[in-house]
């Protein structure tokens, strides 16, 4: 008897051993980056989604320069893999409502920290853009559009473009078509001639593919500046002028080819000269060009070139990776030495020319930027600027979610009046 | 005392799990169910009680109604191509192939492959690409001159391509539970059949399929609450795209893109009162059993 009672206790305690256990791993894993800091220096944690190709070497230039300049500090990079960070945004959410926030993470600049801010996890950087006159070396659009009620809540590191457009020189040339179109109107014809030659007009990717093009296609179709007062209080989702650019929209998916798994695929058809256009943020570049291990190794402008997609000349749809602030951050000096480096223009310098982008800063180091990068850093600095809606610059992460199921389910039901209806009651619910 | 003696260290046995079990299943549904039935559309705000309103509301949402019609049309392909496949597999083993051993393991195998891994080889065999651009099972198809497909991407039967990485994965289990099933029928019986003048399909007919109902529902019950479950085959193949939307994946998006904890909460607890509706009656079918026993 004595023996059964002795057994029945040992599992028991066996099992909630094992329970503590399990809990404890979660904690562990957690709290790991500072225990493997060890002796007087101290860990940052840099929470990013930079994995890749180019990124991840960026990622490691800028690291250098900093624990250079930060010897009291070590860098622990926290990266979660997964292209725009959805997989990283869903952790980073789960670590922010435990309130154990990594000492910095990115972010795109704009409208996407919207959530972050409203809930309490960042603090506002005027001090820091103060003290290093950032204001003064950033363009002064981009500092608008960034700021939430006069407070910066991030610093950006570089600019991606959304409106280019890709296009095979071969192709067009085949179907004859002398120049990238310079219009909406222009472009639905171009993409009619290509069908013509029984080559794919347009190539398209995932479903965010598609909300990436429509952003282009506003754009082009609005033109600048309704498309930003798209986004203020009040705005008219429901205009006749927004009709005639979905009804574009529609006729230039009319001319898309099968949707790819992604976009790098899309790209491709591009590259290989199956397809003649594809609207890709400038992201692809490095696609295109890098050399084949994580790239295609295409001659530009020979296998392929580009332009402001479709009637968007002289304004810069753009997008940034930026770093925050997190409130209780443990290592919060650590956070404010990373947040110098990456404004500085020594770290953008070192980031950007490997990540394919360009600097956020005006006074970059222009040798540094060849081919398309030039052509980029030229428009930076002169263009008008817009933001990107897929990537987080003008509408926050729940209205993002509702273009992407409106434009969804146009993609299966291709009615432009639902799809209207869809992206006016998204802007009536989450515009501030 | 004595008494105690008797049912004390049962109890201390199961008390951890049943204590775990009420804290993290039952007691999150219970969080769950509350959740959904605030107006937390938001992490920051408070939550007011509202009833059942995000119940109803869900279905004013185009996009609600056409995960739920996938959910259905997943269900039925899965379960039914399932329990056909498995049962035609294993009325095969069980007429005695050569090998048995062999193409049981063969057809067990994927079922310890996670739907993840499934789900990416499939994205590829599965993929769109036609003529010079096929790739995967198109290639083949157009190889031995078959149609080809757009597969998951087909507006209309998108899913039920989607449910074939599903089938291929647990047809092997469902095999495995026929066989077991079979094997359960004495042999006594279908002699006994067979004296009385019955051929070899009314042996299956009358005496063995009867014997095996209990064994097809449990195998529907299991089939059936994965097939409602789904979310990572479908992520893994082709990410949460609406034209391969689950209520999973919808739930996924309302929680993490959205930010909108209540609509979440108001789609995971649909998802398990579906999944009530098909273990309920099980649970009470299988009580009775045990007590008429």
């Amino acid at each position: 008897m004595r023996r059964r009672w002795l057994a029945a206790v040992a599992i028991t305690m066996a099992s909630v051993l094992g329970l503590a256990g399990c809990g404890g791993s979660g904690g562990g894993a957690t709290a790991s980056p500072q225990a493997t800091g060890g002796g007087e220096k101290k860990q940052v944690e840099v929470f990013s989604w930079w994995t890749g190709p180019g990124e991840a070497d960026g990622l490691k230039a800028m690291r250098e320069i900093f624990e250079k300049q930060n010897p009291n500090y070590t860098f622990f990079d926290a990266a979660v893999a997964g292209g725009s960070g959805d997989k990283a945004k869903a952790l980073l959410q789960s670590k922010l409502q435990a309130d154990t926030p990594p000492d910095t993470f990115q972010g795109h600049a704009g409208a996407e920290l919207q959530g972050y801010i409203k809930a309490g996890d960042l603090e506002d950087l005027n001090s820091l853009y103060d003290e290093l006159k950032l204001k003064d070396v950033f363009p002064s659009q981009l500092i608008d559009q960034i700021s939430v009620d006069g407070k910066i809540y991030s610093v950006p590191v570089n600019i991606h473009r959304s409106n280019v457009l890709w296009f095979n020189p071969k192709l067009l040339k085949d179907a004859g078509i002398a120049a990238a179109p310079k219009s909406v109107d222009e472009f639905i014809a171009d993409l009619g001639k290509v069908k013509a030659k029984g080559k794919i007009p347009l190539s398209i990717g995932s479903e965010w593919t598609v909300v990436h093009l429509m952003e282009s296609v506003l754009l082009g179709s609005l033109g600048t500046d309704a498309y930003n007062a798209l986004f203020k209080p009040g705005a008219n989702w429901g205009s006749p002028e927004v009709k005639k650019a979905l009804e574009s929209f529609k006729t230039i998916m009319s001319y898309a080819g099968d949707p790819q798994d992604d976009w790098q695929p899309a790209a491709k058809q591009v590259a290989d000269g199956e397809a003649a256009f594809n609207v890709m943020g400038d992201w692809a570049y490095g696609y295109f060009h890098n050399p084949p291990d994580g790239g295609l190794g295409k001659k530009s402008k020979e296998d392929f070139d580009w332009a402001p997609s479709p009637g968007t000349e002289g304004t810069y749809l753009w997008l940034s990776d930026s770093f925050t602030l997190p409130k209780g951050a443990k290592n919060r000096d650590g956070a404010i030495a990373w947040l110098k480096v990456a404004a500085s223009k020594e770290g953008q310098d070192a980031f950007n020319p490997k990540k394919g982008s360009i600097p956020a800063r005006k006074d970059a180091d222009q040798s540094l930027y060849t081919d398309y990068l030039a052509d980029a850093l030229k428009d930076w600095s002169s263009n008008k600027l817009a933001g990107s809606i897929q990537h987080g610059v003008s509408v926050n992460q729940p209205w993002l979610a509702s273009i992407t199921e409106a434009v969804g389910l146009f993609i299966g039901s291709k009615d432009v009046a639902a799809l209207q209806k869809g992206l006016a009651d998204a802007a009536t619910a989450n515009a501030q | 005392m004595r008494r105690a003696r008797t049912w004390l260290p049962g109890l201390l046995l199961v008390t951890p799990s049943i204590i775990a079990i009420g804290v993290f299943v039952y007691g999150m549904l219970g969080w769950n169910f509350r959740l959904a039935m605030t107006d937390k559309h938001d992490e920051v705000s408070e939550g007011k009680f509202v009833g059942l309103k995000n119940f109803v509301d869900i279905w004013d949402l185009p996009r609600w109604h056409l995960s739920v019609q996938h959910a259905i049309m997943f269900t039925l392909v899965f379960v039914l191509g399932a329990l056909v496949l498995g049962w035609f597999l294993a009325f095969l083993m069980e007429k005695g192939i050569r090998g048995e051993g062999t193409f049981r393991a063969i057809y067990l195998f994927p079922m310890a492959i996670s739907f993840v891994a499934t789900g990416i080889v499939w994205r590829w065999l599965m993929n769109s690409g036609m003529e010079q651009r096929a790739v995967g099972l198109n290639r083949l198809f157009d190889w031995i001159g078959l149609p080809q497909w757009q597969w998951f991407r087909d507006p209309d039967w998108g899913m039920a391509a989607m449910a074939l990485p599903a089938v291929w994965q647990m047809s092997g289990y469902v095999m495995a539970l026929f066989l077991a099933g079979f094997r359960g029928v004495p042999e006594e019986l279908r002699e006994a059949a067979r004296v009385d003048g019955c051929n070899e399909w009314g042996v299956y007919r009358y005496v063995v399929l009867p014997m095996l109902r209990p064994v097809t529902l449990s195998a529907l019950i299991i089939l059936g609450h994965i097939s409602l479950k789904v979310f990572d085959l479908i992520v893994a193949v082709s990410g949460k795209q609406i034209i391969t939307d689950v209520p999973a994946v919808f739930m996924w998006v309302a929680v993490f893109d959205s930010h909108d904890p209540a609509k979440g909460a108001t789609i995971a607890s649909y998802i398990v009162l579906s999944v009530a509706v098909f273990v309920i009656p099980y649970l009470i079918w299988s009580v009775r059993k045990e007590r008429r026993s």
